[in-house]
């Protein structure tokens, strides 16, 4: 897998709390037995008006012209909450994001996105409100984030970010985590053998 | 150092520090057809085996059918997906459930049933309501996709250590009110995600008189809170239930398995970052009037006004949950009316449940216009209650009676509610459009789910005189 360091690009901004894994990518969508073509369904139901046609909802801002090719997902607090489904960071991995910005995460989601690639950005609601006035006075406005030097930078606003060291190096390197996992064979052979007969 | 329950089954559990990350075994890895497909991908590509097919089990619980034992039942796409976990299993030597087969079922529901889930022990899932088997003082917890690949190949998975949060319900639960009364209530108090990066035990009188099924209902939505898991100390009722059960340790290991068990309980002096009461006597029937499972209020209360609501976020997010759910502020919660009913799922398909629902549903006859179905959770739930006749109870009260699955929880497969369809569910989630787009989900137990069939609103349970 690739590595990640510094992300630039535009934002798509999301300005809602508690965007759950329903919303990002609903149940119809989940029946696929690969990792791709999920990006088409992302935020399905808000994206796309009813009916079998697929035609855009307007008033969507991932459907505003000015917001089309952002690679980074601006949002709210306890994003990717409900169910552990991967299909949500494959979604937004695939529709072309390549971090979050948010508040806070729901455990699972923020596990998947580590697993997949996906940065997720953790900063203070104050420095959020900073970015979505940014976004809303120039959507077209280019961030950067830098994850080996951990900071978000958007014209004058820079922000530092907190992220596990585990998580980052992970990121940054693109590791296989089964295959260093498998390099500790033996540590995990020796567990079996002292496991209790009746687990 | 005093140690809570959720530390001392980390401790037992690991294999090896890697820095600010915990390398843990895992004891049993539950698997479904949804959230696999890509895990055995990735294991094939890199030519991987699956290092404990025999601490590994499958069943087929998400996207089939309740109406036909068909896999194809729902189209190509589900029947893919289903037969992608045959082959997969098949392939690997990995036990699988599948439809038609005895021990079929909500992988939630089957896995205590035939004893698979024993106390202090580390279960995954692919699938976010694994909390569920913390109800045997097991660390359990969801998944995603990757990390199923991990487990499959390794047995093996990292964790961050997650903070302790202590949820102490005292007193003693009223009549009517139920173990789902009693989370609903915890994730009205705490919030959404009031429990992010905690592992929740849940104790006090009101927990500890809860029945083995009750403590899965209350330890399945732990993650409704925003919980990593929900932990339930194991006491006699934890060792009763798994005694004699298909996969319980039997002879020596069995007196072994029970010394240990007895072992499992939190010292009196550990340290729990974040502490949470309620007053069991306090708590009435709730009933879910938003988007999210924090969005609740008791049964006799109105539907809450956004400004009641202390900070910005929330008071737009009630802002949005009325209008999606076509609610009003200050509007009673018995004056709205449901089109369907969802009795089933996780939280609430086990036999009590069902027991419970039937005990209301003979009260009356689901209304005119209303549209009940009754899920059972496992094949065998099934027989359990057809044996007992809960089925002719329902069937003549007007409810549909289904086959075991996942069914309206999600709506992977064609049990879809229509827009703006009002639905009381016995789910777990009432996310915008969880039950079909569109859609309106109140979140109730099963015993309110079928007072809302025989009454066509919401209505206390109490005061129908079940």
């Amino acid at each position: 897998m690739r590595g990640i360091s510094v992300i630039q690009g535009t934002i798509a901004p999301l300005n809602q709390a508690n965007i759950d894994t329903d919303q990002i990518i609903p149940k119809q969508f989940l029946t696929g037995v690969t990792r791709t073509g999920y990006g088409i369904n992302l935020f399905h139901n808000w994206r796309y008006l009813p009916g079998p046609k697929k035609l855009e909802d307007p008033s969507f801002a991932l459907n505003q012209p000015e917001y089309q090719g952002a690679s980074v997902l601006l949002t709210r607090e306890n994003f990717g909450c409900g169910s552990s489904r991967e299909h949500a960071p494959w979604a937004l991995a695939d529709y072309g994001f390549h971090a979050i910005v948010a508040a806070s995460y729901a455990d699972i989601f923020y596990g998947n996105c580590i697993n997949n690639q996906l940065l997720p950005v953790v900063l203070t609601s104050a420095q959020l409100d900073l970015l979505f006035t940014k976004v809303a006075q120039n959507p077209k406005v280019e961030v950067t984030i830098s994850l080996s030097e951990q900071f978000v930078s958007c014209e004058e606003l820079k922000f530092e970010f907190d992220i596990q060291a585990h998580h980052k190096n992970n990121l940054l390197k693109g590791l296989d985590a089964i295959g260093q996992t498998l390099e500790l064979d033996d540590k995990i052979s020796a567990f079996e053998a002292k496991r209790p007969s009746f687990a | 150092m005093p140690s809570t329950l959720y530390e001392k089954i980390v401790n037992a559990h690991l294999v090896e520090e890697l820095g600010d990350d915990l390398l843990l075994y895992i004891d049993r890895h539950l698997i479904h057809e949804v959230t696999t497909p890509q895990a055995f991908a990735g294991l094939d590509e890199k030519n991987r085996r699956v290092r404990r097919p025999d601490l590994t089990f499958g069943t087929m619980d998400h996207s089939i059918s309740t109406k036909s034992l068909a896999l194809d039942a729902c189209g190509p796409l589900n029947q893919l997906q289903l037969n992608t976990l045959a082959v997969n299993c098949a392939k690997h030597n990995i036990p699988l459930y599948p439809v038609g087969h005895k021990n079929q079922g909500i992988v939630h529901v089957i896995g205590p049933q035939l004893g698979l889930i024993q106390p202090g022990m580390t279960v995954v899932c692919g699938d976010s309501h694994t909390a569920t088997h913390g109800a045997f003082g097991a660390l359990a917890f969801g998944i995603g996709t990757s990390q199923v690949e991990h487990v499959l190949a390794t047995q093996t998975l990292k964790q961050s250590n997650a903070k302790n949060m202590q949820v102490k319900v005292n007193g003693k639960l009223p009549l009517g009110v139920t173990a789902k009364d009693i989370i609903l209530a915890i994730i009205g108090k705490i919030g959404h995600a009031g429990a992010t990066g905690h592992v929740i035990e849940y104790c006090g009188t009101a927990i500890s008189e809860l029945s083995m099924e009750q403590r899965m209902t209350v330890c399945n939505m732990s993650i409704e809170a925003g919980a990593k898991a929900g932990l339930i100390a194991p006491d006699d009722k934890t060792i009763e239930y798994i005694r004699g059960k298909e996969f319980a340790p039997v002879g020596k290991q069995w007196e072994q398995a029970v010394t240990y068990w007895q072992s499992l309980h939190s010292d009196a002096d550990a340290i729990f970052d974040t502490v949470v009461e309620l007053n069991a006597d306090e708590i009435e029937p709730q009933v879910t009037w938003g988007t999210n499972p924090g969005q609740v209020v008791g049964i006799n209360q109105n539907v809450p006004s956004p400004a009641s609501f202390s900070d910005s976020i929330n008071q737009d997010s009630a802002k949005k949950a009325l209008k999606y759910m076509g609610l009003e502020a200050g509007q009673s919660i018995q004056d709205i009316a449901i089109s369907h009913v969802f009795i089933g799922s996780c939280t609430n398909s086990r036999i009590e449940d069902l027991r419970a629902a039937a005990k209301v549903a003979a009260l009356g006859r689901v209304v005119d216009g209303v549209t009940a179905i009754v899920v059972p959770g496992s094949v065998a739930v099934k027989a359990q209650a057809e044996q007992e006749q809960l089925d002719k109870i329902f069937i003549n009260a007007g409810f549909e009676w289904r086959l075991p699955g996942c069914s309206m929880c999600l709506g992977m497969n064609d049990d879809v509610l229509g827009s703006e369809d009002r639905c009381a569910s016995t789910s777990n989630r009432n996310f915008e459009g969880r039950q079909g787009r569109g859609a309106r989900t109140h979140l109730v137990s099963p015993e309110m789910a079928a007072a809302a069939a025989i009454s066509g609103k919401f209505t206390d349970v109490r005061k129908l005189g079940a």
